[in-house]
């Protein structure tokens, strides 16, 4: 397996907003096919350009990013947005249809996806986040967590290469937030997750990255950048009251 | 959590009307409506033959008479108008109960009340009998700009949480005191309308982004291929054809 290409590539990205401001200084990240990793930072660091950049919705000033070998360019563009899943942070913005199904059945439909091929993929990923019998509800009728879940489905209905996680953990109650931990382990496939919940990137990624004033400030495992308080501070990451990330076994 | 707005008109069933295709529908009572309009106003019997035939659907449909009769007072507004014809037209005048009325504007009322009534009753049927999402794909099957349906479907989808925006922010001006007594609170509105559109706005731009990410081009995909067979077409045609026949007959008999 050491031929596969890594799922992403980031090399020298940088970006600055029309506006002149410059949000990413040369962003360098390797994420190997498989992998879970954490991206931390605090607000205003760049993740949410970051991400943008990862299906082309926003056009590298410099650099360049791979998906498991294809660069994102114009011509790549239909088939880039197939491979990078992105989950947005708020479920009402992610789920715009009006049912879950037809919802689900968007991506692959807009690849010329149809009939019983489609139907097979839309109920499958609704049965890999355990939503498969509220298939015909509208979005809006359904809890927080139960629309994230939806969420993370229309992407996985894609097949992704790399499922790219805007704060997974927010808004939701502790079971929804375990719940969805557990499909997450479940899933094989590459995983990029943004998110401020610590204790919930040590649970579920071996390894995190630190994105802070537009370049990946650190780069390790996630338990022992959490155990290194100098950076922590540095970056403005802080853990929640009580939690001792020496305390847990970390998934390896 | 909506309400279930998409509940409000329609009524659930499995009645040979509930699972006609949505476009057949759609189509039949819009030539329905066509037909009843065309008819002479003076063929009162047609009208009266109108009506029997929505009451056959209906019943068809097990639509309980009470539920439609209740439906239809949304013509009310439209009614007030034809009421005022007989008083306000010019012509011959006529006595009725000691009132002096004009002929023609007693045509015209009537001519209003009759057609008004007829495509209000077909129309509540339709949307009592047809879920609101299979509406817009009998639209879209009968090739109406997809645009215009991709339109309706965000409004049907959204309608409820930018209700919900407006609700959450009209208990955040009360929780700090702010009651609408009138005219010098309506700046306090209007700016809370302002701030509910730009964040629907914004709202608009970051669905845009979560469509482009999966792939939308500027079409909406086809999911749900709505399909009538040759029978349904001649099933949901009885209506328009039936009527079709009597507003024949009256114009050759009047």
């Amino acid at each position: 397996m050491t031929s596969a290409p890594p799922s992403l590539q980031v090399s020298g990205l940088a970006y600055a907003y029309p506006d002149g401001h410059q949000a990413l200084f040369g962003v360098e990240l390797t994420v190997a096919r498989g992998e879970r990793v954490a991206l931390l930072g605090p607000n205003g660091a760049g993740k949410t350009t970051l991400v943008l950049h990862l299906n082309g919705i926003l056009e590298a000033g410099a650099g360049s990013v791979t998906v498991a070998g294809l660069p994102v360019a114009k011509p790549n563009l239909a088939e880039i947005r197939r491979r990078v899943g992105i989950v947005f942070q708020d479920p009402d913005d992610q789920l715009f249809m009006p049912t879950v199904r037809e919802d689900v059945a968007f991506g692959p439909a807009a690849a010329g996806m149809r009939g019983a091929e489609l139907a097979e993929r839309v109920h499958r990923a609704l049965d890999r986040v355990g939503m498969a019998e509220f298939a015909d509800r509208p979005p809006h009728h359904l809890s927080f967590g139960q629309r994230r879940r939806v969420a993370v489905a229309t992407v996985l209905a894609m097949e992704p290469e790399i499922l790219v996680l805007d704060e997974p953990s927010s808004n939701l109650d502790p079971a929804s937030r375990r719940e969805l931990a557990d499909i997450l382990r479940s899933l094989d496939v590459t995983v990029l997750m943004v998110t401020h919940d610590l204790p919930y990137a040590l649970e579920l990624c071996p390894r995190s990255v630190v994105l802070s004033g537009g370049v990946i400030a650190a780069d390790g495992g996630t338990q022992n950048l959490l155990c290194d308080q100098e950076l922590m501070r540095e970056h403005r990451l802080e853990l929640p009251f009580g939690f001792d990330p020496r305390s847990v076994t970390a998934p390896v | 959590m909506g309400a279930g707005h998409a509940h409000t008109l329609y009524r659930a069933g499995s009645s040979p009307v509930h699972t006609l295709p949505p476009h057949c529908k759609i189509a039949a009572v819009f030539c329905f409506v066509l037909v009843v309009v065309a008819t002479p106003r003076e063929a009162l019997w047609a009208f009266g033959l109108y009506a029997v035939l929505l009451a056959v659907v209906a019943a068809t449909a097990r639509i309980p008479a009470g539920f439609l009769l209740k439906r239809l007072l949304i013509e009310i507004p439209f009614v007030a108008f034809a009421v005022l014809m007989p008083f306000v037209a010019e012509g011959a005048r006529v006595e009725v109960l000691g009132l002096s009325l004009s002929e023609s504007g007693l045509w015209g009322a009537w001519n209003i009340l009759a057609k008004g009534t007829l495509g209000v009753a077909a129309s509540v049927i339709l949307a009592s009998t047809t879920e609101l999402r299979a509406l817009l794909l009998g639209l879209q099957r009968l090739r109406m700009p997809p645009l215009l349906v991709q339109i309706a479907s965000f409004m049907i989808r959204y309608g409820d949480v930018i209700t919900d925006e407006m609700r959450r922010m009209r208990i955040a001006r009360r929780s700090r005191g702010f009651e609408a007594r009138g005219v010098r609170q309506w700046g306090v509105l209007a700016k809370s309308a302002g701030a509910l559109f730009i964040r629907s706005y914004e709202r608009g731009e970051r669905v845009h982004l979560a469509m482009l990410s999966r792939g939308y081009t500027g079409t909406m995909p086809v999911i749900d291929e709505a399909t009538a067979s040759r029978a349904q077409w001649t099933y949901a045609a009885a209506l328009p054809l039936t009527a079709l026949a009597v507003c024949l007959t009256g114009w050759m008999l009047t």
